[in-house]
Formats: C-alpha cells, sequence, structure tokens
C-alpha cells in the first residue's frame, strides 16, 4: 500500500511539474469566422479548419511556397505555408492547420494535417462549417459581419 | 455458403463459451471435478469453432466474394494474395474477430498446459476466459458481424486502405492483440486468485511466464508499428503520442510494471494486493485502449470506422468486467496482503520505485489522451494536446526509472551492503558519465545537458546490464553461472538501453531539410549530398507510381541510391508517399517526395536519422530479454509449449 | 479496507466520464438547416448529356433521394451497391448530384460499377453542393413531393441506417397521402 500511496505523490508532483508545459503545449481550436472577427488567441499557436477554397491554392512555379484560402462556409481566411504537403491535402477537402495569425490576416501554418482516410473529416472541422452552414440561412446575422456568404 | 457457415461457427462458439464461462466457475464453487473439467473442452471446442469462422472470412477474401459486405468494403480483385489475407484483420469487423480467436488461442494453451495447477484453480481461469469471451462474441455477432451479405454481390470491390497494403502493418496487428489479448490470462488468474482466496508465491510464479510472454509480443506489436508509421506514413517519424499508439503503450507501461511485482511477489511474497491490482489494470487498459480506438470517442488519425452503438457496448463490456474486478478486488484483496519487512537498501526497494514510476508514466499518458475530452465536456473549447508535451510529461518519471535501474539490478533481496553496491558499479558508473559526456563530442561534434543525461543514461543501463552475464563468462568451470531468468533480465535491459541511446540521438541530431528539387539538382544535407537524377513513371500491379531517382554521396563518394514514390492507387484514387530509405546500423537516409510544384520541381524531404535503428532493435533486444526468461528451468515446460501457441496463433492469424 | 476500495471508485468516475463523453455523440452527426424546409432549388447539365439539365423540377411531386457523389470519394465506393440495391427493387427514385468531379471519371465510374441514378447532375464547381450545404460527399438527401427535405444522411448509406432513419420516414409519409 505504501506503493500506492507514492504513486499518488508522484502523480501528483509529475501533474504540477507539467501544468505549465501542459498550457503552453495546449492548442485550440478556432472558427474562421472568430480569427476574421478577432476573437483568437493573441500570441501563441492555434488550430484553424475548414474547407480548402476552390481554385484557391497559389503557388509560385517550382517554389515551396503556397497560398491558398480556407473557409468554414461564412468566411475566407488566407494560409500561408512552406513545406511539403500531405498526401490528402487538396482543394474542395477538409484541411487542419496549426500557426498563428501574421501581418495582414494571413494565417501562417506551420504544419497542415489531413486525415489517413480521405472521407474523414476532423470532428472540429465538421461541426465547425455545419455551425456556419445554418448560419447561412440568415443573410444578415450578427458576428463578423464582413464575412460575405459564398 | 462459407459466410453463413461463418457465422454459425460463431454461434456455435458462443453457446460454447457460455458453458466455459459458467460450469467451471460453479463446479469450483461445489467442488464438482465434472463440471470443473468442462472448462477443457469447451475452451477446444471453442478455439476450433472460432477457428473455422476465421478460416471462412480468409476464405471469402481469397475468393473474392463480393457479397460479402465486409470483403466488398476492403478488398479487390487485382489486390495481391498476400494483402488479401491480411485485409481480413484490416478493419473493425475482421480484426475484432482475430481478437476473440487470439484470446481462444490463448485460454486453450491456458487449459492444456495447465496441468501442474490445481484443479480448482484452472477451472476458475478458465471460467473468467470464458467469461470474456462471450462478452466479446457478442459483441461481434451483435454488432460487428463480418458476414454480413451485400445483395446483389457487388462487381468489384472497393479495394484495401493503400496505407494497409505493406507487410509491415500485415503482422502489426496480430503480434499487438496476441499482446493485448495476452494480459487477460494475468487477469484471469488474479481473478481465480481473488475467488479461492489463495494467493501464495506459487501463485505468482504460474503467472509470470504467461505474462512475460504477451509482454513480449504488446513490445513487438508496438515496435513494428511504429517502424511502420516511420516508412509508410511518409514523414519519418517514430513516435506521434496519437490517442490509438497511447492506448498500446499505457498497457505495456503497466504491464512491464506488472513483470516486476511479479517478481518480488513469487520471491519474497510481498506486494500481493499491488500485484493483483496491475494485473487487472493492465487487462482494463488493453480494454479502454479497445474502447478508445473504436468508440470514435477520440480524434485520431487511426480512427477506424466509428458507430456510437459500438461504443456503448465495448464501454457497458468494459465497465462491466472492470467494476466486477475491482469490487472483488476491495472484497479479498485485504485478506492477502503480509507484511514482510525489508530494509531500505533493498532489491524491493527498487522494483517498488520501478512501479511507482511507470504507474506515473502510465497514468501521465492517461492524462494527456483524455485531457481533450475532459477540457470539451467542461466546455473549455477544442484543444488538441501536442507531442511537445508527452516528452516533457514523460521525461519526468522515465528519467530516474533509467537511473534506478542500473542500481536495482546489482541489489540483493532483503537488503544491500553499499559498500559491495559501489565496489561493483563505481566503473560502469564512471564510465557511462564520461562517455556520455566524450561520445557524442566525438562522433556527432556536439554536447549539452539533456544529451550528457540521455546518453550516459543509456550506457550505464547496457553497462550494468552486461556485468551479470559477462561475469558467468568468466567462471564457467562447473559453477552454476547464471540462470536464464536472470540473463533474460539483463539482456531485456540492455534492449532497453539501446532504445534509450536511440532515442537520445535521433532527437538530438536528427537533421531535417525540405527542398525544391528539378532533375539534376543536388542538396547537401550533413556530410552527405543527395542529387536528384530523374523522375520518371512506374507502374505497380493496382497503382501507378512518379518515382525520383536519388543518388546519395558522402563528401562526393558514391553511396546509394534510393527511390522514393509518389503512388496513385486505380481504385481509391488516393495519393500515398512511400520513402525512399538508406539505412545502416548507425543511421538513415531518407528521402520522401513531397508535391509536384511546377516547371518539373518537386518538394522533397531528406532526413539524417542517426542510430534510429536503435529504437526498433533496442524494443527486439527487449523482447528476446523476455523469451529467454520464460525459458527458464523453472518453467520450461510450460515455456515451450506456450511459444508453441503463440506461433499457432500468427500462423492461422 | 478503504484504500482497497479506492481503484474502484476511480474507475467509476472515469466510465461515468466516458458515458457522458460518448453521450455528447457522434460530432459528425450534425442537424441540416434545411431539414423541414424545401429544398434549394438547382438545375444543373446532366452528367450524361450536356444539352440537357436536370433539377428541381424532376424533382417535384413525388419521394426522392438527392445522393451527393464523385468518384474521388471513398464512402462513395462503399454506398454504391445498397444504392444499385435500391434501384433494383425500385424502393425510390434516386437523383444524384456528381460533385467537385470530372466528366470523364465520373462517366467511367456509371459504366464499370453500374448507374443507380434517374439522372446525375454534373456539378463540378461544387456550386450546387454549396447550395445544399454539403460538406463532405457522400450525403444523401430524403426530400418529399412537395420539395420539403426530410432527413439528410452524412457518409456512406447503409441497410442499418436505411432501415433505422429512411424507411420510418418514407413510411410516414405513405400513410399521409
Amino acid at each position: 500500500m505504501l506503493a500506492v500511496g507514492l504513486a499518488v505523490v508522484g502523480v501528483a508532483i509529475a501533474a504540477t511539474f507539467t501544468l505549465r508545459a501542459f498550457q503552453d503545449n495546449m492548442m485550440f481550436f478556432v472558427d474562421i469566422s472568430d480569427v476574421i472577427a478577432g476573437d483568437y488567441p493573441k500570441q501563441r499557436n492555434f488550430r484553424i479548419g475548414g474547407l480548402v477554397v476552390d481554385g484557391s491554392i497559389e503557388r509560385q512555379q517550382g517554389s515551396m511556397d503556397l497560398r491558398f484560402r480556407v473557409t468554414d462556409m461564412n468566411c475566407e481566411l488566407p494560409v500561408s505555408y512552406t513545406g511539403v504537403l500531405p498526401d490528402l491535402f487538396r482543394e474542395g477537402q477538409g484541411v487542419v492547420a496549426h500557426g498563428r495569425l501574421g501581418d495582414e490576416g494571413v494565417f501562417v501554418a506551420d504544419k497542415i494535417l489531413a486525415k489517413h482516410d480521405e472521407n474523414y473529416m476532423a470532428p472540429e472541422v465538421a461541426e465547425s462549417l455545419a455551425k456556419h452552414v445554418e448560419g447561412k440561412t440568415q443573410p444578415l446575422r450578427d458576428g463578423p459581419g464582413e464575412c460575405v456568404t459564398l | 455458403m462459407i459466410p453463413e457457415i461463418g457465422q454459425f461457427a460463431l454461434i456455435l462458439a458462443l453457446s460454447l463459451a457460455i458453458c466455459q464461462g459458467v460450469l467451471p466457475l460453479v463446479g469450483a464453487h461445489r467442488n464438482d471435478a465434472a463440471m470443473m473439467q468442462v472448462g477443457n473442452t469447451a475452451a477446444l471446442g471453442q478455439f476450433l469453432f472460432v477457428a473455422v469462422a476465421f478460416g471462412c472470412l480468409t476464405w471469402s477474401f481469397l475468393s473474392d466474394d463480393f457479397s460479402v459486405l465486409y470483403v466488398a468494403n476492403h478488398s479487390q480483385l487485382a489486390l495481391p494474395t498476400v494483402y488479401k489475407v491480411s485485409a481480413v484483420w484490416s478493419a473493425h469487423e475482421g480484426s475484432l474477430l482475430m481478437w476473440i480467436l487470439i484470446l481462444c488461442a490463448w485460454t486453450l494453451a491456458v487449459s492444456r498446459y495447465s496441468s501442474e495447477l490445481p484443479q480448482e484453480f484452472s477451472a476458475r481461469v478458465l471460467g473468467v476466459l470464458g467469461l470474456l469471451s462471450v462478452g466479446f462474441l457478442l459483441f461481434a455477432l451483435l454488432t460487428s458481424n463480418p458476414f454480413d451479405r451485400l445483395s446483389p454481390p457487388a462487381a468489384d470491390g472497393a479495394d484495401l486502405n493503400p496505407l494497409l497494403q505493406d507487410p509491415g502493418l500485415a503482422i502489426h496487428p496480430p503480434l499487438l492483440y496476441i499482446g493485448y489479448v495476452g494480459f487477460s490470462v494475468a487477469f484471469a488468474f488474479a481473478i481465480a486468485a481473488m475467488l479461492s482466496g489463495n494467493l501464495d508465491q506459487k501463485w505468482a510464479k504460474w503467472t509470470r511466464p504467461w505474462t512475460t510472454m504477451a509482454w513480449l509480443f504488446l513490445t513487438l506489436g508496438i515496435m513494428l508499428g511504429s517502424w511502420w508509421a516511420y516508412y509508410e506514413l511518409g514523414w519519418g517519424g517514430w513516435w506521434f503520442w496519437d490517442p490509438v499508439e497511447n492506448a498500446s503503450f499505457m498497457p505495456w507501461l503497466i504491464g512491464t510494471a506488472l513483470i516486476h511485482s511479479l517478481a518480488v511477489t513469487e520471491k519474497r511474497g510481498l506486494f500481493k494486493s499491488w500485484t493483483l491490482l496491475l494485473a487487472i489494470t493492465a487487462f482494463s487498459l488493453s480494454l479502454l485502449g479497445t474502447f478508445l480506438v473504436r468508440s470514435g470517442i477520440i480524434v485520431s488519425v487511426h480512427a477506424f470506422a466509428t458507430d456510437p452503438t459500438r461504443g456503448f457496448f465495448i464501454l457497458a463490456f468494459l465497465g462491466v468486467v472492470i467494476v466486477a474486478a475491482l469490487a472483488l478486488y476491495a472484497w479479498r484483496a485485504p485478506s492477502l496482503d503480509s507484511d514482510v519487512g525489508f530494509g531500505l537498501l533493498s532489491r524491493e526497494t527498487f522494483l517498488l520505485l520501478n512501479n511507482v514510476l511507470l504507474v506515473v508514466a502510465a497514468t501521465l499518458v492517461l492524462m494527456g489522451t483524455l485531457a481533450p475530452l475532459i477540457i470539451e465536456l467542461l466546455n473549455g473549447g477544442k484543444i488538441s494536446i501536442g507531442p511537445p508535451w508527452f516528452e516533457v510529461a514523460f521525461l519526468v518519471p522515465m528519467i530516474p526509472l533509467v537511473l534506478l535501474l542500473g542500481l536495482g539490478m546489482h541489489t540483493a533481496w532483503r537488503t544491500q551492503d553499499a559498500r559491495s553496491w559501489v565496489a561493483v558499479l563505481r566503473i560502469p558508473a564512471i564510465a557511462a558519465v564520461l562517455l556520455g559526456v566524450v561520445l557524442p563530442l566525438m562522433f556527432y561534434g556536439r554536447t549539452g545537458l539533456m544529451l550528457a543525461v540521455g546518453f550516459g543514461a543509456g550506457l550505464w543501463i547496457i553497462l550494468s546490464s552486461l556485468i551479470q552475464p559477462l561475469r558467468s563468462l568468466r567462471r564457467k568451470k562447473g559453477s552454476a553461472g547464471i540462470t536464464r531468468s536472470a540473463l533474460g533480465m539483463s539482456v531485456a535491459h540492455l534492449g532497453m538501453g539501446l532504445f534509450v541511446l536511440g532515442v537520445t540521438v535521433v532527437s538530438a541530431f536528427n537533421i531535417e531539410s525540405d527542398r525544391a528539387l528539378t532533375p539534376g539538382d543536388t542538396i547537401e544535407v550533413g556530410h552527405f549530398e543527395f542529387e536528384m537524377r530523374e523522375l520518371r513513371n512506374v507502374e505497380g500491379p493496382n497503382y501507378s507510381a512518379i518515382e525520383a531517382v536519388v543518388e546519395i554521396r558522402r563528401d562526393g563518394e558514391y553511396l546509394a541510391t534510393v527511390r522514393p514514390q509518389k503512388r496513385q492507387y486505380l481504385v481509391q484514387k488516393n495519393w500515398m508517399t512511400e520513402a525512399g530509405i538508406y539505412a545502416t546500423w548507425n543511421r538513415d537516409l531518407f528521402v520522401a517526395l513531397g508535391d509536384q510544384l511546377g516547371n518539373g520541381a518537386w518538394s522533397v524531404r531528406v532526413q539524417y536519422k542517426p542510430m534510429i535503428r536503435f529504437i526498433w532493435f533496442g524494443a527486439i533486444i527487449m523482447a528476446l530479454g523476455g523469451l529467454i526468461a520464460v525459458s527458464d528451468r523453472r518453467y520450461r515446460l510450460k515455456a515451450q509449449e506456450k511459444s508453441k501457441v503463440g506461433r499457432a496463433a500468427v500462423e492461422s492469424a | 479496507m478503504s484504500r482497497y476500495l479506492l481503484p474502484l471508485v476511480a474507475v467509476i468516475g472515469l466510465i461515468l466520464f466516458l458515458v457522458v463523453g460518448l453521450k455528447r455523440g457522434d460530432p459528425r452527426a450534425l442537424p441540416s438547416p434545411y431539414i423541414g424546409k424545401p429544398a434549394p432549388e438547382f438545375e444543373l447539365p446532366k452528367l450524361k448529356d450536356p444539352e440537357q439539365t436536370v433539377g428541381s423540377k424532376d424533382l417535384s411531386g413525388q419521394l426522392a433521394l438527392v445522393n451527393v457523389w464523385a468518384t474521388w470519394c471513398v464512402g462513395c465506393r462503399a454506398e454504391h451497391p445498397f444504392l444499385l440495391e435500391l434501384e433494383a427493387n425500385d424502393t425510390i427514385p434516386i437523383y444524384g448530384i456528381n460533385w467537385r468531379d470530372t466528366r470523364p471519371e465520373a462517366l467511367r465510374w456509371i459504366q464499370q460499377l453500374g448507374d443507380p441514378y434517374v439522372a446525375s447532375g454534373f456539378d463540378g464547381s461544387g456550386r450546387v453542393g454549396i447550395d445544399w450545404g454539403v460538406y463532405g460527399a457522400p450525403e444523401t438527401f430524403l426530400v418529399s413531393a412537395d420539395g420539403i427535405v426530410l432527413h439528410k444522411h452524412l457518409g456512406p448509406l447503409d441497410r442499418a441506417s436505411w432501415e433505422s432513419d429512411f424507411l420510418p420516414l418514407i413510411n410516414g409519409e405513405g400513410s399521409m397521402q
């Protein structure tokens, strides 16, 4: 039983020890409409997700710099990324990006995620889209007014 | 017709499982030998019927029977035969059937080789295993029938997910499941001991080889999964702290703790209730892992096709099993503990610390895995917890664990004389500290605090593991030498040391570079030059691919040519990255094709991964250590038979 | 005694917590804003014959399924045999929206795997998909004779969801008329 006691103490110490690390490594998922409205964690990384807008992928010929727009069916956010893309990244498909909002309102992604399964959409992305598809039935809604419905 | 035979066999297996789950337990209670005997017969019958069902499903795959929904969804005419077989366990329904088959194989092994156990005890073990089997068979038949028909039949199937068309992944699930399910034996032994209210050192001796066997398969299974992720997911990581990986890692951590705690219970009759708790926990975490992976409750890149009904079923089953086991524990365990003292400086103390640290590690992994769910339910928003957190959190218990490991191995039971301890360990300790600083500087030109700690710890474990085997070599003449058990321990710890070295070096000196390359371009990474010679089209059996021919040179001297590919599978139309890897024992050079950039250029990821093979090689050595330990004379007979059964399970799977 | 109860209490807590987590339901089972509302108007060139169109006019006056599909979508292939079965049994007319696809690939698909659709409209740009609130293929809508969306199914259609989600609605419609 000494062991149980020690284990509890050990967990407590380790938990406190790592709580700070926990906060630093927690990454919030933010709706694109909220990002546009200015409601996102400043000074730290967060995640966004949505559909890659059709025809929005631009890349300079021969360069790894890439720009595209992501939509939550209400607002669009330009994203820039440099690097290798996951196999399932494509226009019209769901995508999740890690990064932070840079100057001029461009989301600078340091990581792009897509799933193993083409048919599988990250639940937070699906939920975010659903919210705004619903919003679409009321053309003039509160909140991020500058976003025009698609 | 064949699928119907399979389904019927499953139903028969269920009825036998019910007999096996009820009669021996009642018999043991009433001391009725005939009823207890039923368990052995039922276990054999159940195994045969499940094997028939498994065979029928395999046959449906091999004969391209697309009137079976599961086959239509996971196979295709042009799929290579090997993958038609491995497709059997590529998705939820089939892998559940394999899980059941493995459970039956373990049960059969226990029933065949339990002749030295008291009949009452083995009857209870078989009864508990039978009840577990009832749960899983019901799960398969009620929610996940692999034999569901599709009418009219499909002309061709939807193909196996290309990621799974790989030899590593074909054998990864069987090994992993043999490990997962193997902990059910330790669980059943624990329940049987609590039911009889009798737990002695013999109990620990019986339980140990089974647990070690399950542990070594789990080790190999996890190692293969990591290796597969490394070369097949395309981007060169070897562990991602994904919930599904964590689901297999938590039982491993607890299983490792259990192996050590069983040693104390066997040798000294201590830690009895703690050992019982670990045996229950190891299997419970296997069940929890199944739940997390198959219910869709947690977001993971591996997710099986999910279905809330299945989630509720497993959760209910898991709840019944664990709550019943722990209730029994709360009732019976208090009377089992014995108070034998041990000195502060004794092997008991070190094994206790080992257990505490491993349990802390498993708890941290569990916390990190469940945290997104907890925070979401508390309306704290949707968060994800990245690998950096796990890496930091995990080191907290791991650093003391590896440092104490070297000491613990050379500490005697009951009490240890500090002076002789220092005499034995002085040299390895000094060597580890010095070499931990010097070697990285010498070979990789850099050193640092964490690097020296990791490298030194790895060397410390390796050197201190070698002491005992080396000594026994020197004193060959007629003396007893080292037991298999002790040798197994040394070898497993040696593997752990190699693993620690590999992890340290690859995290410190890994170089990764993403570049745009056109044929004719060369880039330099470390001392190595990578020249893309040409791009060409290649046709595979069920895919077409673009292949880059990349020549690797070191300081201008030709080393090797690798051919990374970007494949498009013809049926599912998705793209897959096949990395080109040039591996030697002390480093991997890894090239993966990214995207077409226009103007004939491709993005290419090039990586230099020093000593990454030590990670998997270390895990194999750990498993080998387990194998040596189960072959100890004390349980030699049983050990031979079990590895036979293990092999049989792999072959039939 | 009490310390031996501790694991039991902890585990019961964990299990209750997981029950709540599971009750939260499948995050992908999303309500559609269109359920109970008129289906969006649409008119698309037919997949097989770009000169002709298929659209809301064809749907009206009958209970029908609208199935959003694409050749690049794995789930669509999974549900295809079931759609063929519905068609073979004359269960209900199925209209397709071929979404974000290319015409030659879509035509080849239908030729190779069979065509369960009365007609498919070709929506290469995904415009109609947006009007219908589609966020991934496959999706299947059940539209009543007077053009009301009765149900929306996300992901591959299979027998289980057909029997539990579609059939009661279809039977309900039948008895009302």
